[in-house]
């Protein structure tokens, strides 16, 4: 067994940071209240005593300016550079649309192959009681936009491995966090926090793109999930086990590149499926993840795909609505139920 | 001081290759040889190329929707670029970007960037890769009149203003963004003022006088390589057509057009150059039936090359193909 320490995905984050910052000279961060002496390391701690080691220049404070913060890092990368950039919340990254989905999506297409953008954007998302434009789970939006890559990982593991991956990444990478599975500390502690510490190992790894995790075995239903709806998943299927349903959960880790690969193998054997996912219903991940699952492996399927999702309307401020919105083991559970009523 | 005699005929070749690759895409276009739609630099040559020759070879440009004056400056064949345009596989880009994302990094033209303001931000992230890798080099980032009035232009000439960055904006007002008139939507008289507003030094230049614009270019490129950070220079110009292909311009007089193209900076540097005893008027007739003579062959070249293979646009997505 190799040796391991336990962590919290922001402490995995920060060693995936600090350690391909001592690997290539390239990799340098930029982003607002990231490096500040006395200040916070990023909105969730991520790059706290990074600048001690690396100074200024490479922990770079930049003005509030989201779409020159992406734009920066897009011509940044063009020259040679690695940038890993961040933006506080999520909900932000819509101040940067041009620079993502017009110059960083299509530099390497409209250059006919000649130019590559090696960056890296960390985006902060999920409902933690801020309303409706700080608690965003902005993904599905990007991965509708061809050239642009897009990870979401849950473990602390696993936030490290595929940080390493992103940042060597020769293309885009949009790289989703979820505010209450940081485990941030101190005063930037989330309330209701799952902040779930992982075993990270202490040898060199990374974790490649489009490899799905399975996070529970199970015969009776699949039940695919990112980010914090993974822990709700697994909540979910604890819960049903003790009502003899046996529940898969599969974690794709990385939307672009989807792996519909695993989880069609998963449907052969469960022949039902859950999606669950944060993002607002229409038009989002959930609905192409099903489509593709059903493209695939419509004949091994017994019941429609069933999504559970956040519903169609802003993210809403007040804890008792906070909760209705977000999908939980509850509702997760009902919906395995009903996908199982068809058999 | 001018500029010496080679370096006046090589601007003069330059600005001439680029009013003479225009006309004939124009023509091409008109004609209904040619796909896609048309920016066309003519009036304005004298801008992309004062600003080129007062940069390295290692640096770089930054262009807009109107990129092939900008490309051709900084040194894009204009056999490729003839190629681009015909959609050819043989094009600078392979055919994927077309008239609006002309440019080519082998010569540090970088593929355009057609939505205005957008390449203000990347070009400042450039200076600012150039900066920590010490590298020494500049780039030049042009942009329309109407970009200043972006989000994205305030936001990279800030940080490359408190970065003390290599980078020289390049504000190419021509007087009106598409139709509308930049006085109806700036409240300065001078847009280099603007500069102000970031720190930065601002300078207003008669855009259509190639050596002053040279002049100009000369020592904002010095300063940006000195580590002294980003200017802001104006180029006050005219495009002598429409905006794009459809534009009839019903907006501007024809008397405003006629005293604009009275400035027109290929005759002045002609003239300079007969007046200073170093060009006679038939070498620059030559020089116009060499470039003509170019220009036939690229033709030739585009209309001959393939196309590319209609699967092909489904490469060049991400760095490894079809993982997707």
């Amino acid at each position: 067994m190799p040796e391991t320490r336990t962590m919290t995905i922001a402490e995995a984050l920060r060693e995936a940071i600090r350690e391909e910052m001592r690997r290539d000279e390239r990799v340098f961060c930029l982003g607002e209240d990231i490096g500040i002496p006395g200040g916070f390391g990023g909105a969730f701690t991520v790059t706290l005593g990074l600048s001690e080691e690396f100074g200024h220049e490479r922990i770079l404070d930049t003005p509030i300016s989201e779409a020159g913060i992406a734009g920066v890092a897009v011509g940044a990368a063009l020259a040679g550079m690695r940038p890993i950039a961040d933006v506080q919340y999520a909900d932000f990254l819509f101040c940067a649309m041009d620079q993502l989905v017009n110059q960083a999506a299509k530099l390497r297409y409209t250059s006919g192959g000649k130019l590559a953008v090696p960056l890296v954007m960390r985006a902060p998302c999920g409902a933690t009681t801020r309303a409706a434009q700080h608690s965003q789970s902005p993904e599905s939006f990007f991965i509708h936009v061809p050239g642009l890559k897009v990870a979401c990982p849950s473990t602390a593991y696993d936030a490290k491995g595929l940080l390493k991956t992103a940042i060597r990444s020769d293309d885009p990478v949009l790289f989703f966090e979820h505010k209450l599975l940081y485990g941030s500390k101190g005063v930037r502690a989330e309330k209701g926090a799952l902040s779930p510490v992982g075993e990270v190992p202490t040898e060199e790894y990374t974790i490649p793109f489009g490899q799905a995790a399975i996070r529970r075995e199970g015969s009776d239903v699949t039940i695919v999930a990112k980010l914090l709806m993974v822990y709700k998943a697994l909540a979910a299927a604890e819960a049903l086990a003790e009502e003899g349903i046996s529940c898969e959960v599969i974690d794709p880790r990385t939307l672009v590149p989807f792996d519909t690969q695993t989880v069609v193998e998963s449907v052969r054997k469960t022949e039902h499926v859950v999606i669950v996912d944060e993002c607002p219903r229409t038009g989002g991940w959930a609905g192409e993840a099903a489509a593709e699952i059903q493209e695939q492996a419509f004949g091994y399927l017994d019941a429609p795909i069933k999504r559970v999702t956040a519903p169609d309307t802003p993210v809403p401020f007040s804890p008792t609505m906070e909760r209705y919105y977000v999908p939980d083991e509850q509702d997760i559970a009902r919906a395995v139920k009903e996908v199982l009523q068809w058999r | 001081m001018p500029p010496p005699k080679d370096l006046m005929l090589s601007m003069y070749r330059q600005m001439l290759r680029i009013r003479q690759f225009e006309e004939t895409v124009n023509r091409l276009f008109l004609e209904g040889r040619m796909p896609g739609t048309l920016h066309l630099y003519i009036g304005q040559e004298a801008c992309a190329v004062g600003v080129c020759e007062a940069l390295q070879p290692g640096d770089w440009t930054a262009s807009t929707h109107r990129p092939h004056g900008h490309a051709i400056a900084k040194g894009v064949s204009l056999k490729a670029m003839m190629a681009e345009l015909f959609g050819k596989a043989t094009g600078c880009a392979g055919g994927y970007g077309g008239s609006m994302h002309m440019g080519d990094s082998d010569v540090g033209a970088l593929t355009a960037i057609a939505i205005v303001g957008g390449n203000v931000p990347v070009a400042t992230g450039m200076a600012l890769g150039f900066k920590m890798q010490r590298t020494g080099q500049v780039i030049a980032c042009f942009m329309g009149d109407g970009a200043i009035n972006e989000g994205a232009f305030h936001e990279g000439a800030n940080m490359a203003a408190i970065w003390d960055l290599p980078v020289v904006f390049v504000c190419e007002n021509n007087l009106y963004g598409a139709s509308t008139p930049i006085r109806q939507v700036v409240k300065l008289d001078k847009l280099a003022d603007r500069a102000k507003g970031y720190g930065i030094p601002g300078v207003t230049v008669d855009g259509m006088d190639v050596l002053a614009l040279y002049e100009a270019a000369q020592s904002a490129v010095e300063r940006a390589r000195a580590g002294e950070g980003p200017t802001f220079i104006e180029c006050e110009t005219y495009r002598f057509v429409g905006h794009s292909r459809s534009d009839t311009r019903g907006y501007r007089s024809r008397e405003e057009e006629a005293a604009w193209k009275q400035r027109d900076p290929i005759p002045r540097l002609g003239a300079d150059l007969r007046e200073g005893g170093h060009a006679t008027e038939a070498d620059l007739e030559a020089v116009a039936e060499e470039i003509a003579r170019e220009l036939e062959a690229a033709v030739r070249f585009a209309e001959e090359s393939p196309a590319p293979a209609p699967e092909d646009c489904l490469k060049h997505v991400f760095a490894e193909e079809g993982w997707r």
